[in-house]
């Protein structure tokens, strides 16, 4: 049997040259939600730092929706600088000189983890749109086998923002004993329906594109590029505020003086928004996006437990640390209120934040000080209780 | 975390909580009562804070703490979730106390409340012959700008807790110099600026 790893994008050829990957599932796979089996399948993973003797020090770090594994460094096929660079790093809060580090590229993503670009064992061919429909639980489950793999019996910290607090909460609901600490960020319990709309306009963008060709683009060697690009602006436009965008863009012209009474790009928001969907094309994978979409409207962590949102917590041991920020409307600050309000219910050790700040949604991946602050002080309290030692 | 000084009366709460217990502070402000209890006493101390920087400088020093409010925020815990709520100065700010006090002992095995005294002689001198809302040092404010709504003397608040059945442990008054004060009850709400209790269900 080929093993589903050979027929790779060139994307995910330059991704796997400059991260490290594992082969699972191949004894045991991956029993999904939606009841398919899945072996064997890649984890394309990148790891900083160093894992101490008695393996107490490891921090997983979960991606949003169109993040991957590279972090920190450069990005190996955009050659932007890594997603999280302002969090992560020597000397920054999480210092891979005292924590070791993981992030992983989630199942169904398109930077060297199993995905719909895969080859299906059964035929050889591409999966494509045939690929399972995963969820967050499925991608946790695939992190939880990677740990296994690595030989990591539990986590100091499980961190991450938007789709990657999503995983945080399937992480601390699922295996609260591996999971020492948790920071869900700028996320909910459970996608909203507004979110789940603005998801399906992407969705719809992307396979009304002619190129699309019913998912098997690659076969017909075309990429549905234009599709692709309007999911991104869409969605582009709900991680950043109003405020953001006026106080950007306001009502300014693109590289003219005048209007152009046309359907050019007059204005510089216009300008920007098609920016962001063409660069985003070259990196990101149709499919993808279909599917990893579909993971995080399926997320309702109570429904998973009777619908009671505190059941998902009954008696953990996790601390908890969840932010929020003032002008995120994607997932506002009400979202994690109710978690935290499940948590109490639970009894759980939980601190919670909301933070101020005009920028949206994207705020949890920019310079945000108090952020770094909050972090910092509850990291520094978690580490004194495992017994990490003084880490300010 | 330094919790090397802090107010008379939270050390004097501090004080009434045994080692190693769960605790929850609520209103706990800058975080220094929690402090204290986390490095001298080992307790599993969280707090609630309805002033969002509050709640972020607590979290920024490694605290347990959630924005919330004390008359709204109670009932999302379980029953006995902590072997001590404490409520330090802040039952005559909430909007039903009556309320927050069965909460309080529904979620915790103890209650810990301290309160300004209403019926202090120097308010009593104030309104008296003043003519005016009392203005001290622990009721600083304007009659319009203030944050106590439900004020109470010591003796009311005495006789809430034999209205609602509940269990005085432990009571002290405190004079204007922050020293616990042994006097009988009529004086102790003469001369007591202010008072912590302890309570439980009966």
């Amino acid at each position: 049997m080929p093993v589903e790893l050979d027929d790779l994008t060139d994307a995910e050829r330059k991704a796997l040259g400059r991260c490290h990957r594992a082969v699972l599932g191949r004894e045991r796979p991956l029993q999904l939600d939606c009841g398919v089996e899945l072996g064997p399948y890649r984890v394309a993973y990148q790891t900083y730092g160093r894992l101490n003797a008695d393996k107490s020090n490891a921090i997983l770090i979960c991606h949003a929706l169109t993040g991957d594994q590279f972090v920190v460094e450069r990005h190996p096929v955009t050659g932007k600088p890594g997603w999280w660079d302002a969090l992560v790093g020597p000397g920054k809060v999480i210092d891979p000189g005292r924590y070791f580090i993981i992030c992983a590229n989630v199942l169904g993503g398109c930077m060297g983890s199993t995905g719909p670009l895969a080859l299906d064992p059964a035929t050889g061919r591409p999966w494509n749109l045939r690929f399972p429909v995963v969820t967050v639980a499925d991608m946790v489950r695939a992190q939880a086998e990677l740990l296994d793999h690595l030989g990591i019996p539990n986590l100091f910290c499980v961190i991450g923002g938007s789709m990657g607090g999503m995983q945080v909460l399937e992480w601390a609901a699922s295996y609260p004993r591996r999971v020492f600490s948790a920071v869900p960020i700028a996320c909910a319990a459970r996608h909203s329906a507004q979110n789940i709309a603005f998801h399906e306009v992407g969705r719809q963008a992307i396979m009304a594109d002619p190129e699309w060709k019913g998912g098997d683009y690659r076969l017909h060697d075309t990429v549905p590029a234009r599709g692709l690009a309007v999911a991104r602006m869409t969605a582009h436009i709900t991680y950043l505020s109003e405020q953001a965008l006026q106080r950007k863009f306001g009502r300014s012209l693109q590289n003219r003086n005048a209007l152009g009474f046309g359907f050019d790009a007059d204005f510089q928001v216009e300008s920007y928004l098609r920016h962001q969907g063409s660069t985003f094309v070259d990196r990101f994978d149709a499919n993808s996006y279909l599917y990893i979409t579909r993971a995080m409207d399926y997320f309702d962590l109570a429904a998973a437990h009777g619908g009671v949102l505190a059941k998902a917590f009954t008696g953990t041991p996790t601390r908890f640390c969840l932010m929020s920020f003032t002008s995120d409307w994607l997932f506002p600050t009400r979202e994690s209120r109710e978690i935290v309000h499940a948590l109490n219910a639970a009894a759980a050790n939980v601190s919670f934040v909301e933070i101020e700040s005009d920028k949206g949604h994207d705020a949890f991946l920019l310079d945000e000080p108090e952020m770094f602050r909050t972090l910092q002080g509850f990291l520094k309290g978690a580490a004194l209780v495992r017994g990490l030692g003084d880490v300010s | 975390m330094n919790g090397a000084a802090i107010r008379v009366d939270l050390q004097l709460i501090a004080d009434m909580v045994e080692p190693s217990t769960r605790a929850l502070d609520i209103g706990c402000g800058d975080g220094s009562l929690l402090a204290y209890l986390v490095s001298f006493k080992r307790v599993d101390a969280r707090g609630m804070e309805l002033s969002q920087t509050g709640v972020n400088a607590c979290v920024a020093n490694g605290l347990s703490v959630i924005q919330g409010d004390a008359d709204t925020d109670l009932g999302y815990y379980p029953d006995d979730a902590f072997d001590y709520v404490i409520l330090s100065q802040t039952l005559q700010a909430t909007r039903e106390p009556r309320a927050v006090l069965r909460q309080m002992l529904r979620v915790g095995k103890r209650a810990i409340v301290s309160f300004p005294n209403f019926a202090h002689w120097q308010v009593r001198l104030r309104m008296v012959f003043g003519g005016r809302m009392p203005e001290t040092v622990s009721l600083p404010y304007k009659w319009y700008d203030t944050p106590n709504i439900h004020l109470c003397s010591i003796d009311d608040f005495r006789a809430l807790c034999r209205d609602m059945g509940v269990h005085v442990e432990r009571a002290i008054v405190l004079n204007s110099k922050n020293r616990p004060i042994h006097m009988p009850p009529l004086l102790a709400n003469l001369f007591g600026e202010q008072a912590v209790f302890m309570l439980r269900r009966d």
